[in-house]
């Protein structure tokens, strides 16, 4: 094992969901190199080789619109997530590239106290190890969510 | 048969009311299961497509009763309750699969892909031991059979044999916007399941309610894909429970009606950095960008822009609906209409730009009237009965939805 690939990949994976937990939703496109790939789907439609997401992004600007609408554009009630994040398998590919994959939980709390399992699944990622300003960004980042249902809504980004 | 408890009369005022015990009584939800569901309407099963191949089956509901559908031998589509005939156990676990024939996992009772009864397990006992009377009628409680039509490559299913034919049950022009987005075969490209903490009726009604539109999705009105003054309609059909909207694209004769009024969605000044995800194709060549269909109870067909899907309704309690959502492209589709639908997939669905409001929006009601069940949601936006209208500052197909349903409860 590479250790210090291990810490770099999974050093971006934590900085990735503290941003989103700690509601810094405008620097999660800064995640992902300008061209990079981010989508939900369910692993029912991943394992059929189905192509729908629940969100869909090529490009950074794509994400920075997500943002944008979920701050000046879509009503959702007060939410915040916690993410936890295990298992990292890290693989690299070539001198710049890795590939990982990691399991998550989603708990999402509501303002009204109530919280709940939200989503569980994984991230299949592939990495860029020396991207913008020299540090790892997301090539893509395939979020699979193990069931086929969601509650409610899906505003803030998994 | 569950009656209407004899508090629950209907409002004086009649389709302008809607009284909210109606979203919350489990007598009228208990009755709701057997005179709509198991009764004489038209239950959305999915897609043809969804089965393309002898043998093929998918288990689904109707209403909160689980039923199987399948293509037979014959390459019939058939649908019958998912339930053993011996101790009610549930045929199929699996959501889709392929298969000859059908066994209960529980005693090994079979059934053919029509729903018959074909062998019981050691009837005859063992070496002339153990066995079943031979007066023993097990196919007396037999799976119910649904009576099935296909429209359109869309399956619907129901236990009544006096239900008018499905087309006649939607009605001439609704049929027709059915007919306009299933013009040939479809590719199914994904779907998910939306939990909303509703009753369906709330849902049903949202979606049938074309007054929110652009006032609750902001994003739509924000970049003028749907506002109220750009031409469009409400037809509704079907004795009030099929109803379409539609808009057409975008007129140069845009107004200002939302500014002068100072509206919240009138917020401008907002600009997507990837507006190609709104780069669309009119690829049915009217020049309707938008149409959303209903058919009572549970089915939803939608054609935002190039981001075609149906939606089966399913009730799951009171206070619970599932939303199952299968989205779908053409069969003719090449790789680069289904990557500009995939873009265009971020508008709908539980994160979706333009519906995501609408899984919250259903529960903010069922939670705002739980001490006001004797009050009564106002419908009167676009007067107070059932009619087509072209305009769509209207709750007319929301009127039309409880006409239908009151006829079918007897309410």
């Amino acid at each position: 094992m590479d250790a210090a690939l291990q810490l770099a990949v999974e050093n971006l994976i934590a900085r990735y969901v503290h941003a989103i937990d700690d509601d810094r939703l405008e620097d999660w496109p800064g995640f992902f190199v300008e061209k990079g790939r981010y989508r939900i789907t369910t692993a029912e439609n991943f394992e059929r080789g189905l192509p729908l997401s629940i969100i869909y992004a090529d490009s950074r600007a794509m994400l920075a619109d997500r943002v944008s609408a979920l701050r000046h554009a879509n009503i959702y009630e007060a939410q915040r997530y916690r993410h936890t994040v295990s298992s990292t398998l890290v693989e690299r590919i070539d001198e710049h590239t890795a590939s990982a994959t990691s399991n998550f939980q989603v708990v999402r709390i509501m303002h009204t106290g109530e919280s709940m399992l939200f989503a569980s699944g994984r991230y299949l990622d592939r990495i860029r190890l020396n991207g913008d300003g020299g540090g790892p960004q997301f090539e893509e980042r395939v979020v699979v969510i193990d069931s086929r249902s969601v509650d409610t809504l899906l505003a803030i980004p998994l | 048969m569950f009656a209407v408890p004899a508090s629950r009369v209907w409002p004086a005022e009649g389709l302008a009311r809607v009284p909210y015990w109606i979203y919350q009584d489990e007598e009228i939800y208990a009755r709701e299961q057997e005179c709509i569901y198991r009764g004489d309407a038209w239950n959305f099963l999915g897609l043809e497509a969804e089965l393309p191949e002898k043998g093929d089956f998918k288990t689904t509901f109707a209403g909160e009763m689980p039923v199987v559908a399948t293509r037979d031998e014959t390459g019939t589509i058939r649908c019958f309750e998912n339930r053993c005939a011996h101790r009610g156990a549930l045929l199929c676990l699996a959501d889709r699969g392929n298969a000859k024939e059908i066994a209960c996992v529980y005693h090994n009772w079979t059934y053919d892909l029509q729903g018959n009864l074909t062998s019981v397990a050691f009837r005859r006992g063992i070496q002339g031991k153990g066995g079943m009377p031979g007066d023993a009628d097990p196919e007396s409680q037999a799976p119910r059979k649904f009576r099935v039509e296909i429209f359109c490559g869309l399956m619907f299913a129901t236990l009544s044999d006096k239900t008018p034919p499905i087309e006649r049950y939607i009605g001439p022009e609704v049929a027709a916007r059915i007919r306009r987005v299933m013009k040939e075969p479809v590719k199914i490209l994904g779907g998910y399941t939306q939990v909303l903490q509703s009753n369906w009726k709330l849902y049903f009604e949202n979606v049938k309610d074309t007054y929110h539109a652009s006032l609750l999705h902001l994003f739509f009105s924000t970049f003028r894909l749907n506002r109220l003054e750009q031409k469009g309609g409400v037809i509704v059909g079907g004795e009030g429970g099929s109803h379409v909207s539609y808009t057409m694209m975008r007129s140069n004769q845009a107004g200002d009606e939302y500014e002068r009024a100072g509206m919240r969605s009138a917020s401008g000044g907002y600009a997507l950095q990837a507006p190609q995800m709104l780069e669309s194709v009119d690829e049915i060549g009217d020049g309707v960008t938008l149409q959303i269909l209903t058919v009572f109870p549970g089915f939803v067909l939608q054609q935002i822009m190039n981001s075609l899907a149906v939606r089966q309704v399913l009730p799951k309690g009171v206070g619970r609906t599932e939303l199952v959502w299968t989205c779908f492209g053409y069969a003719s589709d090449d790789a680069k209409m289904t990557e500009l639908r995939m873009r265009q997939s971020n508008l709908v669905g539980p994160a979706g730009y333009i519906s995501l409001e609408d899984g919250a929006a259903t529960g903010f009601v069922q939670r705002g009237v739980l001490g006001a069940a004797a009050r009564a949601s106002v419908v009167e936006m676009g007067g107070r009965t059932v009619e087509s209208n072209e305009s769509r500052v209207t709750e007319t197909s929301v009127r039309g939805l409880w006409q239908q349903y009151r006829r079918h409860m007897g309410l």
